[in-house]
């Protein structure tokens, strides 16, 4: 009895953790202005927000089921894979509209920036 | 023969690995369709990704792993205190250019994916000849000090890992 009593407050612990960070990430997009302000947002403020949910998950399969559940871990990873890939496409469709290169830093290479210049021929493209 | 079995030693094991959490149950059936998997994918993938990355050092990757994963939960918590008790004109976000020394598109893929990951900063384009990262920082008095903070903590074990 006592100890499900600390088991299910540790789990509530997450998941209490994990509603706040959701809400202050949602927060910031509506108080950030610009759109690559807003950008760091939903891609870090959320991640413990659904990593925490996931946490507990584990957690309550776990120690409350019994048995140990691997698809949390393949959520965490899959949104890793995806959740920078996504934010990477919307801050070059931002840039491609917004910016013109002279916004932008040098980058300190013969070339410019990928969606300004076309990309050396690499010798190992095929014809 | 061995070279065209496994082509990507590490490529059959992880898929081995993702098929049996996807299906959750560890039963000699399992095992044995994601190994057939994990021989399969490689071998028909094989044509389309000719210059796999080569992986040096698989140890340090566990080291990568713990070692961005506890800069998540930090970079979590800075980003929220930002939003929640910074006024929007007291922000400076800036764009910041990261000179790359790593070449393998793998290993650039993860350091970029890693930066939009950790403390208030994305990455958003790289040169043209993928020499140099453009990275956003939320908020920063010290770009400087981001760039070289990328550079030795992540980029340089990436460097071991891959090349």
């Amino acid at each position: 009895m006592e100890t499900s009593i600390i088991i299910e407050g540790v789990i509530a612990f997450f998941l209490v953790i994990a509603g706040l960070f959701g809400i202050v990430g949602s927060f910031g997009m509506i108080k950030l202005t610009e759109t690559m302000q807003r950008l760091h947002a939903p891609t870090k403020a959320t991640t413990l927000g659904v990593g925490g949910v996931l946490i507990a998950s584990m957690l309550y399969f776990f120690l409350v089921k019994g048995d140990f559940s691997f698809h949390e871990l393949m959520i965490t990873l899959f949104l890793f894979l995806t959740a920078p890939i996504s934010a990477n496409f919307i801050a070059k469709t931002y840039l491609q509209a917004n910016t013109r290169p002279t916004d932008l830093p040098e980058t300190g290479r013969d070339y410019g920036w990928s969606i300004y210049d076309d990309p050396p021929v690499r010798s190992d493209t095929p014809e | 023969m061995i070279r065209f079995i496994f082509p990507h030693p590490l490529l059959s094991v992880a898929l081995t690995l993702i098929w049996l959490a996807l299906v959750n149950k560890v039963t000699p059936g399992n095992v044995l369709l994601g190994a057939i998997l994990g021989v399969v994918v490689p071998i028909l993938t094989a044509p389309y990704w000719p210059h796999r990355a080569k992986v040096k050092n698989p140890l340090k990757i566990i080291e990568y792993v713990l070692i961005v994963l506890w800069d998540i939960v930090v970079a979590n918590v800075e980003v929220a205190l930002i939003i929640l008790f910074k006024r929007n004109r007291d922000l400076r976000s800036q764009w910041i250019m990261v000179p790359l020394e790593l070449t393998s598109p793998e290993a650039i893929t993860v350091l970029a994916g890693t930066i939009t990951m950790t403390p208030g900063t994305v990455s958003a384009m790289l040169s043209a000849d993928s020499g140099s990262l453009l990275v956003h920082c939320l908020h920063t008095d010290d770009p400087d000090g981001v760039r070289d903070q990328i550079k030795s903590r992540y980029e340089r074990r990436l460097m071991e890992i891959f090349q």
